[in-house]
């Protein structure tokens, strides 16, 4: 017990004396964590810039959307450590090497969830708003979005954990953040702590954007509290088994607080 | 620029010495069909018994939820690293980060499948004289088995694509080409094995199109989605 004691006090060592090297900017973990963020962030408000319109697009003209389904489906079989390599060529050692596959995979996660989205609004609220007079725009804005953002979060919230996972891979080809204390500082060097310190940041840095999801979509979608306050744990089950889509269940993961369903 | 990369890796693949012996082409697609098959083996051993159970009994379902997503969070290459410095290189090592990677999609789609079924059919089938294992035999599972079978493809899509580090810390596969060929900066060899590695998972997901033909209830076959 004490040995394990003493590990884990040489791992939180070495992490606080390499926290940051002030004179070398490019050294140290907090550099390695904020190069992280960067390239994870960028990559997913990228992704979901491209799946807004391109959802909206498959819902105005459904025709589209099982060639487009497709296509990004074959994309996420695509591994991400050879579409890496692939951009190598094009891209050099810059960001954009991880962040245009990583954009990529956010995409393909959240597509269908933005599509299922808007679809599932009721047709009675659809029409609601025309018959208050909002033209198409503004019934997309303030009453079709505001419906199918919990939906678009739980997409939203899958694919934000899978790639701040994935930039770590990123490292093989020289970039990756975290990534590169992993396999630079730790596994070249057959030392250990920098590998745990980097498996601990990365994972922190998923469950803090998790929360940060959660909280969003709490601020933004408040009626959805109101509503289900008086019912009952039966009532909601009922009512998630009947729900049809399975994004939806995904938000009852990590970030939900024990039983409220 | 593109038209030379694509030159490069057509002689690349038109090499005859490609195409035998242990670096050849069939030889290092066995290696990552073998690993990854037995990933996916072992991960579905250990993930569908315990989704089937937190589903039917509703029990631990938030912790196997919660569990699950910690695990999505890890990041493969730190994992795979951290056993080789523990347990020295092999395939061991590289099978354990793959069933770390491949157990919670399998793990959340069945519990989340066998959660979903409706409750009429299970009030259904207890008023037919059901009992609680033969309610999950042949009225959960089968239900279940779309979304048990889109967590097995996006498991093993995610193994196949991941198989490839397995090269990293010294043994076969198709990964070696990647790291071989970054070695030598060798790009046409790089691409190879990408491609390689591509054509394997998109094989991975048309062996599932054909299992849900299988193995899901005729009934059933309507698009179930995916819990990923």
């Amino acid at each position: 017990m004490s040995t394990t004691l003493d590990w884990a006090e040489g791992v939180l060592g070495w992490a606080v004396a390499n926290w940051s090297h002030p004179g070398e900017p490019d050294r140290g973990v907090l550099p390695r964590l904020l190069e992280h963020i960067r390239l994870a962030y960028s990559s997913i408000a990228i992704g979901l810039a491209l799946a807004i319109p391109l959802g909206l697009a498959c819902v105005r003209w459904r025709i589209l959307y099982p060639p487009l389904l497709t296509g990004v489906n074959v994309l996420y079989a695509v591994p991400s450590i050879a579409l890496f390599f692939l951009m190598l060529p094009y891209t050099g050692f810059s960001d954009w090497t991880a962040i245009v596959p990583l954009a990529l995979y956010t995409l393909v996660i959240l597509l269908p969830n933005v599509v299922d989205g808007l679809r599932q609004v009721p047709d009675h609220v659809r029409q609601a708003a025309v018959a208050m007079g909002f033209g198409p725009l503004r019934r997309l804005i303030s009453v079709e979005t505001p419906v199918a953002l919990p939906i678009i979060i739980a997409g939203l919230r899958v694919a934000s954990v899978a790639t701040i996972s994935m930039v770590s891979v990123a490292s093989l080809v020289g970039l990756g953040g975290l990534g590169r204390l992993i396999l630079s500082d730790g596994f070249r060097r057959q030392f250990d702590a920098p590998i745990i310190v980097g498996i601990v940041l990365v994972v922190a840095l998923a469950l803090v954007t998790d929360a940060l999801l959660v909280l969003a979509q709490r601020l933004l979608t408040p009626w959805a509290r109101r509503d289900r306050r008086p019912r009952t744990g039966r009532a909601l089950r009922r009512a998630a088994a009947a729900a049809p889509t399975g994004a939806e269940t995904i938000g009852s993961t990590a970030g939900a607080p024990p039983g409220k369903g | 620029m593109t038209v030379e990369i694509l030159d490069g890796l057509v002689a690349w693949f038109n090499d005859p010495a490609q195409w035998a012996g242990p670096a050849g082409i069939p030889a290092r697609l066995g290696e990552h069909v073998y690993y990854s098959l037995l990933a996916l083996v072992l991960s579905a051993l250990i993930a569908v018994p315990i989704g089937l159970l937190t589903g039917h009994t509703g029990v631990g379902g938030f912790l196997t939820a919660s569990l699950a997503n910690l695990a999505r969070a890890l990041p493969t290459i730190g994992v795979l690293f951290l056993i080789v410095l523990a347990a020295g290189i092999g395939l061991v090592p590289v099978i354990t980060a793959l069933v770390a990677l491949a157990v919670p999609p399998i793990l959340v789609n069945t519990h989340e499948g066998v959660r979903s079924v409706e409750p009429g059919l299970r009030d259904a089938a207890a008023g037919m004289g059901m009992r609680g294992r033969e309610v999950l035999l042949r009225l959960e599972v089968p239900v279940a088995m779309p979304l048990i079978l889109i967590g097995m493809r996006t498991a093993a899509v995610q193994v196949v694509a991941t198989a490839t580090i397995a090269a990293y810390v010294g043994v076969g596969g198709l990964g070696r080409y990647i790291v071989d060929g970054q070695a030598r900066q060798d790009l046409s060899m790089i691409l190879g094995g990408s491609a390689l590695v591509v054509l394997l998972a998109v094989a991975t997901t048309l062996v599932f199109a054909g299992l849900r033909r299988v193995l899901v209830a005729p009934g059933l076959r309507a698009e179930a989605a995916p819990a990923r």
